[in-house]
């Protein structure tokens, strides 16, 4: 049998190994809008014991579940992976399933509101079509011309890496709703479909380049942004938006790909 | 209330129902209704790969796979639908590949493929690399790729849009479909689709589960809908326990990761899978996995303060090997348990995580409303369907490859039932049933809260009908569901408004549970045997001169109005394959 020792635990492997949760109190702070209820937005507190190991979005759980099943946002995954419940939680734009309780100072109330830019529908729900009709016009789908080969197209491990941090996208509207010029002006594609348009124009395979940059240089393109960096700071996937739109509007310049 | 008229409608929008709308889109009218937005589908938390003996990386053949596949089902898999499963993967890999889906590389440029649970060369000499992926990330290209291409293809979706009916009506004696009921989130409004064919690819039912890998919409709505009407759901007492789940939260960490060369260990260390299957090891399939975790645990080696889990030890593989390969999953350990996989190993126990039965279908997709019988205009894919090519256990990476292969066949399979057939008329007052259904949860003063019943029905589930049952622990998960049931009757709503009514939403996916949950303890309790997903402690051996068969449970009413489940059972279609003792 190959047995290795495990008698070295970190800190860290203890810590996440005790049992025992300990219960803290909080204030959820909830931006709160049903236009069948009152034409304006208000906040709500709500005082609840928590696990500070526990996620934001459990948080949420516990309201709707056990105070007013009326508070209404988006989840699925409950883990950063589908994309459904970004917002602003403590002003700064967070998946609720990913941000744990004990890492955004439960001490003080926790501020919990729309994201920002998209028409809020109700209490965290916003339009997201808007969104998505941005993400459509780039053409986000490999273009190719000629026939297609019988086996896979051929793409070297580093052509491969060329695009590979923006295929990470998730598709939150957690960078195009952070992005001040997305607030003052909805026309701008924001961030999230030029990630989505850089994710083919560097990937070797695609031919359709030509296409998406043309579109990028509109006067809602890519020229837009003032890379306030807003948009990096907000990927719950890590992805280094700026850099992408950067290396969009160095393609546009020099057209080579 | 709207009624709307499609040749094809599809009610779902993850791989399979994307798959098929591809195809149907481009043959009929085709309308896609989805509960979530389409990029929400819980196909984009799938990590490791998709299987296809593309030999890219070293020799394999579609036999082999078919072969790995019907073993690991534990011979509840219909043959020659494994056949076909493992024969047009091959393509389906090469599909995606050129729909533009980012696939990791080998050297020479081609996709590359790694080891996984089950997979084998020769019938099961040693592991062979067969799994396709990109990083720990394989659904969530499959998904995005697959949404791409409808974008590309123009496919009509209906977002938040939740079916809560199947209408069926009967014409000269034989039961059609005629379209579905749909609930639209924004507005409360009631939706009629009249369509051709409709095609069920839903997803699964793991909310029944606490402790369990699926999104919390995962809540059984397309089998429900079908079971109400009186159509059959096939082996649902087979339920997969995926081995490695973030301890106590249940977030899965892929198979892959030992594909990759982890291994799981014991309070002492010792790398305990060697004792339960000597030569796949740590890549043995996911329930003789998942009962092995469960026997350290039990027998007092397991870890942490209360001795309930075990490690996936990761930390003699290279950081950079984590990081190109595993990049997701080590990132989950860091947020969710703050710990370091370099240096640490990762707290893991079996989580809930698949449904093998569902609603049943040949080979074309069509579904049965008896053992041979087919309804006409019906069809299902994925994980909401039983084909059956997962049999009692499935393989890791088979069920990527299923919503493709299978979501392709029913798209196109649809598409060309509604060019050659008519409408069949709407019976009188479609919407009805679920007019009464909302009207009943918005009006009620009951006292019951879902989140009382639903916490509940997810503790008795995972105490009596996980990897272990018995007679008594089955018997004790009936009762208490019958007595959710009752209780469910009188649930109230806080949220009584039109609008985005989440609060309705969740009480009716609570009603889909409640009947699901039946059906699969009441499948496993008349199944005394053991086999792949399903293990009885009271019959811990494989019986197939009794149970070498499918169960199908149908849902009956008296003419008093009280409910029950009838169990029948269907042969399997067996082919080259003799049932074999089966040792990994």
């Amino acid at each position: 049998m190959s047995t290795q020792t495990l008698d070295n635990h970190s800190a860290a492997l203890d810590a996440a190994e005790s049992a025992a949760s300990h219960l803290i109190t909080i204030v959820l702070r909830v931006r709160r809008f049903n236009p069948e209820v009152a034409a304006e937005a208000q906040w709500v507190d709500y005082q609840i014991p928590i696990d500070p190991k526990e996620r934001v979005l459990d948080a949420l759980h516990k309201v709707k579940w056990e105070i007013d099943g009326s508070l209404t946002f988006r989840r699925s995954c409950a883990h950063g992976v589908c994309g459904s419940d970004a917002m602003r939680i403590n002003g700064r734009n967070r998946l609720a399933c990913k941000t744990l309780i004990k890492d955004i100072n439960p001490e003080k109330p926790i501020t919990i509101e729309p994201i920002k830019g998209l028409t809020v529908l109700k209490d965290l729900v916003v339009d997201m079509d808007p969104f998505f009709q941005a993400y459509r016009d780039v053409m986000p789908f490999l273009i190719t011309k000629g026939n297609e080969p019988t086996r896979e197209r051929l793409q070297s491990a580093a052509d491969r890496e060329r695009f590979d941090d923006t295929t990470k996208c998730i598709l939150c509207a957690a960078c195009t709703s952070s992005c001040p010029v997305f607030w003052n002006d909805g026309q701008y594609f924001g961030p999230a479909a030029i990630v989505n348009a850089h994710r083919f124009i560097f990937d070797s395979r695609d031919e359709g380049g030509e296409q998406r940059l043309e579109i990028l240089n509109d006067k809602d393109g890519v020229w837009r942004c003032r890379t306030t960096f807003n948009c990096t700071d907000a990927c719950p996937r890590g992805i280094e938006v700026t850099k992408a739109i950067q290396e969009v509007k160095r393609a546009l310049i020099t057209r080579r790909i | 209330m709207q009624i709307h008229k499609y040749d094809t409608v599809i009610v779902g929008a993850g791989g399979a129902g994307m798959r098929a709308a591809i195809e149907a889109t481009k043959r009929s009218r085709t309308a896609v209704l989805t509960k979530l937005y389409p990029t929400r589908s819980h196909t984009g938390a799938a990590q490791g790969g998709m299987a296809a003996a593309l030999a890219n990386v070293e020799e394999d053949n579609w036999e082999w796979h078919t072969f790995d596949t019907i073993k690991g089902g534990d011979y509840l898999v219909d043959q020659d639908a494994a056949e076909i499963l493992a024969k047009e993967a091959i393509d389906a890999v090469l599909d995606l590949e050129k729909m533009g889906l980012p696939f990791n590389r080998t050297p020479e440029g081609r996709i590359d493929q790694r080891r996984f649970g089950g997979h084998t060369r020769n019938h099961g000499e040693a592991a062979v690399r067969r799994a396709c992926y990109a990083a720990d990330r394989t659904g969530h290209m499959i998904l995005q790729t697959l949404y791409q291409n409808c974008v590309k293809e123009g496919v009509e979706f209906f977002n938040e849009f939740y079916v809560l009916d199947q209408l069926l009506v009967e014409v000269d004696g034989v039961k059609r479909s005629a379209g579905v009921v749909a609930y639209e989130l924004a507005t409360g409004e009631l939706h009629v689709f009249q369509a051709k064919a409709v095609i069920y690819a839903s997803g699964g039912t793991g909310k029944f589960f606490k402790v369990t890998s699926n999104a919390h919409t995962l809540t059984g709505d397309g089998q429900a809908a079908v079971y109400r009407r009186g159509l059959p759901l096939e082996d649902m007492e087979f339920f997969q326990f995926h081995p490695t789940g973030i301890w106590r939260m249940g977030i899965l960490l892929t198979e892959g990761a030992r594909g990759e060369g982890g291994i799981l260990r014991n309070k002492d260390g010792e790398r305990f899978m060697e004792k339960y299957a000597p030569v796949m090891k740590d890549l043995a399939s996911r329930d003789v996995v998942s009962r092995a975790i469960y026997t350290e645990i039990r027998e007092g080696r397991g870890c942490g303060p209360d001795g309930d889990h075990v490690y996936l030890d990761l930390t003699h593989l290279p950081p950079e090997q984590l990081d190109a390969k595993l990049p997701d999953i080590t990132e989950f350990a860091r947020t969710y348990l703050g710990i370091e996989p370099y240096t640490d190993p990762i707290p893991i126990q079996p989580t809930a995580h698949y449904a093998m039965g569902g609603i049943p279908t040949n080979v074309q997709g069509e579904v049965l409303s008896d053992n041979i019988t087919v309804v006409p205009g019906l069809y299902a894919a994925g994980e909401v369907a039983c084909v059956s090519v997962h049999g009692a256990n499935r393989l890791g990476t088979n069920s990527l490859l299923d919503i493709n292969v299978f979501g392709r066949r029913a798209g196109i399979a649809a598409a060309e039932y509604a060019h050659s057939h008519d409408f069949v008329e709407l019976p009188e007052d479609p919407a009805a049933l679920v007019t009464d259904l909302v009207a009943r949860l918005r009006e009620s003063d009951g006292t019951e809260r879902v989140a009382d019943i639903r916490s509940e029905l997810q503790e008795t589930m995972d105490a009596n009908v996980m990897v272990f049952r018995t007679e008594q622990t089955i018997k004790t998960a009936v009762e208490k569901i019958g007595e959710l049931r009752e209780r469910y009757r009188n649930v109230a709503i806080q949220d009584k408004g039109k609008r985005f009514n989440t609060d309705l939403l969740e009480a009716v996916e609570l009603g889909n549970l409640l009947d699901l949950a039946e059906v699969m303890a009441v499948s496993a309790l008349a199944r005394k045997e053991s086999r792949g997903g399903h293990y009885r402690e009271d019959y811990p051996n494989r019986d197939d001169v009794n149970f070498m068969r499918h169960t199908m449970a149908y849902r009956e009413t008296d003419s008093t109005g009280v409910e029950s489940i009838r169990l029948d059972y269907k042969p399997v279609v067996q082919t080259r394959y003799q049932p074999m003792e089966r040792k990994y």
